[in-house]
């Protein structure tokens, strides 16, 4: 017996002090000024993330060492309101190019600044994955080295 | 509590810890898990209940034992890890335009 388990999405909303069109860019070209360093998947440290400017575009990560991770791609670029990206990462943190992850970024004008909503979605996805894994393994797999990292730092 | 606190305050704590290293190698009956663990079998009961809460596990019935097993896609603490990344991400892009759009104001 498996328990499905259907976990809703995950949504964050920030008001920012710039117009839609600086917090696209910002967002997007500008990743690599903001995005804090731990938020990375390579054996080498992270230079900085980089998104392609288009609908079909690739979204990877950029190591000191010149290596490239890819993380997903870009699915719908619509400056200055709306950007959705491909999160194909498992639990494990491997790039998976079957597994597609929506996380849609939506700008909205609000006075002289403006919302960023961020929704992160179809994550059962990722289980169906991780189960797989963990059939094909055959052993007690399927269980995420995140958990490893909570661990760490609730040991820190 | 958001997802993410309760799975960090239910690993915060090394019995808890040590109950989801025994599930590792399979479902197990809470007499089973709390064999050979300096607490009481009501205090791995507390335990579950809370690494249950945080969807790190989950159980089944089987006749009269209650078996418990490690949440089998791991999504709960995906969730919850997700749910701390996009939340840094967010605060680090807004201190970034916030500080940009002040320097431009000056």
């Amino acid at each position: 017996m498996t328990a499905q388990i259907r976990p809703a999405p995950v949504r964050k909303s920030i008001r920012v002090n710039a117009t839609p069109d600086r917090a696209f860019d910002v967002f997007t070209s500008g990743i690599g000024r903001w995005w804090p360093k731990s938020h990375k998947i390579g054996q080498a440290d992270l230079d900085r993330p980089v998104i392609e400017p288009r609908a079909g575009g690739r979204w990877y990560e950029l190591d000191v060492d010149g290596s490239e991770c890819e993380l997903g791609k870009v699915a719908v670029w619509e400056p200055p309101s709306r950007l959705i990206l491909i999160w194909q990462l498992t639990p494990e943190f491997r790039f998976d190019p079957d597994l597609m992850t929506e996380v849609e970024v939506t700008f909205t004008p609000d006075g002289d600044g403006t919302v960023v909503d961020l929704e992160h979605r179809d994550l059962e996805r990722m289980g169906d994955q991780a189960e797989a894994m963990a059939e094909t393994v055959g052993g007690p797999g399927g269980w995420p080295a995140l958990l490893q990292l909570f661990a760490d730092e609730t040991h820190n | 509590m958001t997802n993410a606190e309760r799975v960090f305050e239910a690993l915060h704590d090394p019995t808890r810890r040590a109950v989801l290293d025994r599930l590792r190698s399979g479902p197990k009956p809470v007499g089973e898990i709390a064999r050979g663990l300096p607490v009481t079998r009501p205090a791995v009961s507390q335990h579950l209940k809370v690494l249950k809460d945080a969807g790190l596990v989950t159980d089944r019935s089987e006749g009269t034992r209650r078996i418990y097993h490690i949440d089998p896609k791991g999504l709960g603490a995906m969730r919850a890890w997700l749910d701390r990344y996009w939340e840094a991400a967010l605060d680090a892009l807004a201190a970034e335009l916030n500080r940009t759009e002040t320097k431009e104001n000056e």
